[in-house]
């Protein structure tokens, strides 16, 4: 009787689709996240994801799906963070601060001029990952294939410049290049996140996981391979939550993520 | 290129050789016209007042910091073009120990980019990590956290991590801040032991007093050179007042353990 609910949402085209978003996000966003929380980054993941806005809405303008607008414009606003950091005497949050808000107040001002266009303003802060599209689907898993490859090979080197920046650029490594590689994953793991918890909860989905895994795993490569199952855990048990009792996606999942972190932190502090 | 060596020998084999480096930040001049030359297989010590350019200098020669005028060449080329075969422990405050990671993993660094796909990942180490650990003796403390470990431990792990990037010059900035006495010692007789094998290695310190135990050369600089050479022909009275100030006499006596009212 109770396997019915775990099998019955699938009967629906919808749902399927749904999942697959769910679980790549759960996988995607372990992987940076690891990153994000030991270089203090959860700032410019949150900019990040507000600063896409006005390629979403773009995007929605000319009747395309909103990623194909968003995934550019993050990498472009990740690179362009990442050039002012380092050019400028302004501090990295300041700098970030500056950007993000600007672009988002531009997204806003763009919903309100085009409001002949239908945007659901909601869907995109609070994500709605059930109304994924096929082709959002494919671009899902291929940008998931792409950010799993590149982090697998460049698994080391990421380590070495976020723990070591200079010893790792005398070492021969292109530090720089790195990092703006970095920016621009995150960025797209942000983008793809969006579907699932829109944009005011993608920084939870990002560093949640990751923080509750570093409570419990030693090392770094425990910290993201637990990070990817409670992600996974997180995104999929929302997402059965979002579907039983008709909640929005994103806080559906934000909730779970942050349910796993309480519960890894009671653990930690019991065995203390 | 037609020019002696700033070691004025008409044959050497200096690794480092720095032909009037000036270094500005903005008006401030940080290094001065800096010539010197750094013979291959020899310990230096690296000694002056904080501000005095210690830092700085590393920077240039590892090709972190631009300089403005003169040449440095390490290995005869550029600073920066040395792919791996000078490796740099930076002051502790310059690395992230927020990381969670082992000191096998830190020395596994080293190889970043090689080996087998396990190898790249961590999950398995080739035996030239095991070889590098032996030798500074941290094998037996390969799964601690690096964030654990003592300063000398650290600064083990740390050349060890320089030997599986099979550097051949060292560079170590302030490796003793906050290390003890003990472990000092271990640190140094690591260093002597990679410098018997022909490693070229240059340390920062502030300890003047154990110059002359420790290292082959002493580099005293405060923002141009003020002396090179043994330990014992360096110190002049001269030197120290140009390092320290007209105070600096009283510096070298005036160390933790030479205090009188200490013990």
């Amino acid at each position: 009787m109770w396997v019915d609910a775990f099998i019955e949402p699938f009967q629906y085209q919808f749902m399927i689709r749904a999942l697959i978003v769910c679980v790549s996000v759960g996988v995607m966003c372990p992987l940076l996240g690891a990153h994000v929380i030991n270089r203090e980054m959860g700032f410019m993941g949150d900019a990040l994801a507000h600063a896409v806005l006005p390629g979403m809405v773009a995007a929605y303008a000319v009747g395309l799906s909103p990623m194909v607008g968003a995934i550019p414009t993050g990498i472009v606003v990740a690179l362009a963070i990442g050039f002012m950091v380092r050019k400028s005497n302004i501090s990295s949050d300041t700098s970030i601060g500056i950007l993000f808000t600007g672009l988002f107040a531009l997204g806003l001002v763009m919903i309100t001029l085009l409001g002949g266009i239908s945007v659901n303003v909601e869907d995109i802060l609070l994500g709605q990952v059930m109304s994924t599209s096929n082709s959002e689907v494919y671009i899902t898993i291929c940008l998931t294939v792409i950010t799993l490859c590149l982090m697998t090979m460049l698994y080391k080197q990421m380590i070495f410049i976020g723990f070591d920046f200079e010893g790792a650029t005398v070492a021969g490594l292109s530090a720089s290049k790195i990092n703006y590689l970095l920016l621009a994953l995150l960025s797209i793991v942000i983008v793809v996140t969006l579907q699932v918890v829109g944009i005011v909860l993608v920084v939870g989905m990002l560093i949640t996981p990751a923080a509750a895994a570093s409570l419990i795993a030693r090392r770094f490569s425990g910290v993201i391979l637990l990070g990817i199952l409670f992600g996974v855990l997180s995104a999929v048990v929302g997402l059965y939550s979002s579907y039983h009792f008709n909640l929005p996606s994103g806080p559906a999942v934000a909730l779970t993520s942050t349910l796993i972190f309480i519960l890894s932190f009671a653990s930690k502090w019991r065995i203390n | 290129m037609d020019r002696r060596c700033p070691c004025a020998k008409s044959q050497c084999d200096c690794c480092i050789q720095v032909f009037g480096a000036c270094v500005e930040f903005e008006n401030f001049l940080a290094l001065d016209e800096v010539s010197f030359a750094i013979p291959q297989g020899v310990l230096t010590g690296v000694v002056g007042p904080n501000g005095g350019g210690k830092t700085t200098l590393f920077d240039a020669l590892v090709g972190l910091q631009p300089i403005a005028h003169g040449e440095i060449l390490v290995n005869g080329l550029a600073p920066g073009n040395s792919a791996g075969r000078v490796s740099y422990v930076p002051q502790r405050e310059r690395v992230n120990w927020r990381f969670p990671l082992s000191v096998k993993d830190v020395v596994g660094l080293g190889q970043s980019g090689k080996g087998s796909l396990l190898q790249r990942l961590g999950f398995t180490s080739s035996n030239q990590v095991e070889e590098a650990l032996r030798k500074v003796d941290m094998w037996d403390r390969k799964d601690e956290l690096v964030s654990n470990l003592s300063g000398g431990q650290r600064q083990r792990t740390f050349i060890a991590r320089a030997l599986t990037q099979e550097a051949d010059i060292l560079i170590l900035d302030e490796a003793f801040s906050g290390v003890d006495i003990a472990s000092q010692e271990g640190v140094i007789n690591v260093l002597r032991n990679l410098r018997n094998e022909g490693k070229t290695i240059l340390m920062a310190t502030h300890d003047l007093n154990t110059l002359a135990d420790r290292f082959d050369e002493v580099l005293c600089i405060n923002r141009h050179i003020c002396a090179h050479g043994s330990p014992e022909s360096v110190f002049t009275k001269e030197v120290l007042t140009e390092l320290y100030g007209s105070h600096g006499e009283m510096f070298a006596e005036h160390q933790v353990g030479h205090h009188p009212h200490v013990g």
